[in-house]
């Protein structure tokens, strides 16, 4: 059953492509796309949730649909499997998609590459889908590049919007190097395991590599074993594929230019789902990242820096679209930082919740851009909460969440993270988890600022839309094949498009109590269990294992701590589970969590008012220029790489190498043929006493070869 | 006197030697054709020079060959002239020199 969630997606957009762009009737394109989505989606809930279910079960449910390559001993197999990882995956990605496939029938509606964007954007579903599903990592990179295409389709979609190709190039690109680095851990894991399956599957004599690799001994914390070609490598090499397609320095450079796409496509893929593909990687091969500690410290350190690096870009960025794309890569880089102390559990909680609130968000500026008649530039807003009351209540959540106000979702994961940073038994030096601790708290307050501000400018202080605005507008409208209005007045979104706003607002809200740790929960009595930690323990419960064998061997405990053993049982899993282990949580450590709770929100409330006081009066403040032009990143890259590669291409390769030596060899041919041929040429003259001379010649030649060689021999 | 294979050899050279020069330096179709049928005939010469001294009869089968592939080359040969001369009005080769009638 497993295979029709993917193919669903993949019906709709064959039905798009081939019969919708006959049609061109934009509701029968919306109702494809959405209950193609649709299915796949109850079909995904139906799996998770049922009484066998994926998130209930040991066992991930299988669905081999065949044999792929089957070279020696290489062997893929284009299996789907759904365990709690991927169902929860799957999960959120069905979700937060369909309800964005309903946004944008109303954000596209009259444009005129409907039946193009909602193809594209179904078969994005399929290859996201295929990603997560995946049973293997081959097949894994197949849903990997399927991404990578379709998020290039996506950004490159207004073919008439002079900045779009050249981002959907930018972001292929920047793709390509990560996967270099996704390919050669792929090829050296099957090197050292011989397998490229996650699963075990012994009726079909396939062994899981990662398994494998769980009960290799693991690597020493040494810089040397990054070059050693054993597990740090792996780990190292599959961390660079996830910085390309999570948008991590040094390649993030991609994901802000890959606003220049349709705002559904930056919410869907370049916020709530895509872009989490490196996180979702990172946990599914927990096994091999817990053995390879200076991949972990590497992962850690930029996700932290990523985190800080994109906070203090966003906070002066004056593109309503541009603030949450660096504010993605920010909150990714939380993500990261999470994996990166082992709080793999923490890191996924933060991927759902993000996929709520950031999905949220982004539609949120969607439907604002829509009701501004395509006005991205927050200076131009202001004062928008009395046009557009549903988006403004229903950002109001999102940008809550975001922040880390309790309650909200976004407060749960990111405050998991937090702690479970802070209290990570580091093999580190002492005291850098606390550094990490402090840039992830720093990053917070940052968050909340520049949130406030974008809330600031767009909704409340005083309305800019009229004046100066007013002229600036002519050159906008139009652009995207939209009339200009005569009215510059705002205008609330239609139903199709609020409708996604509120479900994301209400799941925003409440999405994070699935994951409230003990130490909070406790506080209102009972025996209350944190269920998403219960759900994914098994995921990432054979690493722990290892981790604790690894640690007779190499002498560190540096993982964060494992989930809180509660006496109650688990909402999900095996109740032999709940018996309490030698790990049963200390009064003092739950008290010591709470007290940090209190501090994060303490940071979320100070950061709030901080960007409320500095941008109520004053919204057009000006920025840091080195912020607002992001550090000069992009132009770095342009002089050190860019601009290197196009000087060597232009001067070496195509004036030298080509010119000189590949047109110059062929030339050289070509006037040699030409001069044999007109010496030839003199042999044809036609007379028939000509070529009887030439053929008397000829036979005097061979005559006399071998009247010659006779003669020598009859000499010997 | 008992005549030696050498003689035979010597008597076809010169024939041979003979077409040859005649192929070269004949004008007239007719003459240069002529000159081939000598060449052929001086090589059966020594084919039937060397069956007859070496006892071995595939001298001679080789013989026939070239004369039932020489009879049908004249036939051809022939054919390509009168075709030629109806078109040029002339058995001179050197006029047949633009590869087509």
């Amino acid at each position: 059953m497993l295979r029709y969630i993917i193919f669903a997606p993949l019906l709709g957009a064959v039905i798009n492509w081939f019969i919708g762009r006959r049609l061109r009737n934009e509701r029968f394109i919306g109702i494809v796309a959405c209950a193609s989505v649709g299915i796949s989606t109850i079909l995904a809930f139906y799996l998770a949730f049922n009484s066998s279910g994926a998130l209930g079960s040991q066992q991930p449910i299988m669905d081999h649909l065949w044999t792929w390559i089957q070279v020696g001993k290489f062997r893929a197999d284009f299996a789907l499997a759904m365990d709690r990882l991927s169902g929860i995956y799957a999960l959120f990605v069905t979700f937060v998609g369909f309800l964005i496939h309903v946004f944008a029938t109303g954000y596209m509606h009259g444009d005129r590459g409907y039946y193009r964007f909602f193809a594209y954007l179904n078969l994005f579903m399929f290859a996201m889908l295929t990603l997560v599903l995946a049973d293997n990592f081959l097949l894994m990179f197949v849903g990997w590049e399927g991404v990578g295409l379709c998020s290039y389709l996506l950004i490159g979609y207004y073919i008439d919007k002079q900045e779009a190709a050249p981002a959907a190039k930018k972001a292929f690109i920047a793709n390509r190097v990560g996967d270099w680095g996704f390919v050669l851990g792929l090829m050296l894991v099957f090197f050292m395991t011989g397998s490229i399956s996650f699963f075990d599957k012994p009726s079909l004599g396939v062994s899981s590599a990662l398994t494998a690799i769980g009960s290799m001994t693991p690597d020493l914390f040494t810089w040397h074993a990054i070059f050693a070609g054993g597990i740090t490598s792996v780990a190292v090499l599959l961390f660079i594929g996830a910085t390309g397609k999570s948008a991590q320095i040094p390649l993030f450079v991609w994901l802000p230019d890959a606003m220049a796409g349709p705002t559904p496509v930056s919410a869907l893929i370049h916020a709530a789902t895509m872009v989490t593909a490196g996180v979702y990687m990172v946990v599914r091969c927990n096994a091999i990242f817990t053995h390879a500690p200076t991949a972990m410290f590497i992962v850690a350190i930029i996700g932290a820096a990523t985190a800080l690096f994109a906070a203090t870009i966003g906070i002066a960025q004056n593109d309503i679209k541009k603030v949450l794309a660096y504010s993605t890569i920010s909150q990714l880089g939380y993500m990261f930082l999470a994996c990166g102390v082992g709080a793999f559990v923490a890191a996924i909680f933060h991927v759902m919740t993000h996929a709520f609130f950031k999905a949220q968000l982004f539609l949120g500026s969607g439907s604002v851009i829509h009701g501004m008649h395509h006005e991205q530039d927050m200076r131009r807003m202001g004062g928008l909460r009395k046009y557009m009351p549903i988006t403004w209540i229903t950002m109001c959540a999102g940008w809550l969440a975001i922040c880390g106000v309790p309650i909200f979702a976004g407060f749960f994961s990111k405050d998991e993270i937090l702690w479970k940073t802070w209290s990570a038994n580091s093999f580190l030096p002492a005291g850098f988890n606390k550094a990490l601790w402090f840039v992830g708290a720093v990053t917070a307050l940052l968050t909340a600022i520049y949130m406030t501000r974008l809330m600031v400018m767009t909704f409340w202080s005083g309305e800019r839309f009229h004046g100066a605005g007013a002229e600036l507008d002519h050159d906008d409208h139009g652009k995207h094949g939209h009339e200009p209005v005569a009215s510059h007045q705002p205008h609330e979104s239609p139903l199709s498009m609020t409708i996604p706003l509120i479900v994301l607002a209400i799941l925003s809200t409440i999405g994070g109590l699935v994951g409230v740790p003990y130490a909070l929960s406790s506080l209102a009595g009972g025996h209350p269990a944190n269920y998403f930690e219960r759900t994914l323990e098994p995921v990432v419960a054979h690493s722990n294992e290892a981790s604790t064998t690894g640690e007779a061997t190499s002498g560190v405990h540096w993982l964060s701590p494992p989930p809180q053993q509660v006496d109650s049982k688990p909402a999900f899993g095996p109740a032999h589970e709940s018996a309490g282990t030698e790990h049963a949580t200390t009064a003092g450590e739950l008290n010591r969590e709470r007290l940090f709770t209190l501090i994060s929100v303490t940071i979320a409330l100070a950061g709030i008012v901080i960007g409320w006081l500095m941008f109520q009066r004053k919204p057009l403040r000006q920025m840091p220029r080195l912020l607002e032009n992001k550090y000069y990143v992009d132009e770095a890259y342009d002089a050190a790489i860019i601009n290197p590669i196009h000087v060597v291409s232009r001067e070496g390769l195509w004036k030298i190498f080509d010119v000189g030596v590949i047109d110059g060899f062929l030339h050289t041919l070509g006037r040699t043929i030409v001069d044999l041929g007109q010496t030839f040429r003199y042999m044809q003259l036609g007379m028939v006493r000509g070529y009887a001379a030439i053929i008397l010649a000829g036979a005097l030649i061979i005559i006399g070869y071998f009247a010659y060689h006779g003669a020598q021999m009859l000499m010997k | 006197m008992v005549p030696q294979l050498s003689w035979y050899l010597a008597l076809s050279a010169v024939l041979f030697t003979i077409g040859v020069v005649g192929v070269m330096v004949k004008r007239n179709v007719i003459a240069m054709f002529m000159c081939i049928e000598l060449m052929l005939n001086a090589v059966n010469l020594t084919f039937v020079a060397f069956s007859s001294f070496f006892r071995d009869l595939s001298g001679q089968l080789f013989v026939f060959i070239v004369m039932t592939v020489a009879a049908a080359e004249a036939a051809v040969g022939l054919g390509i002239i009168i075709a030629v001369f109806r078109n040029r009005e002339s058995l001179d080769v050197d006029d047949a020199s633009s590869l087509k009638l």
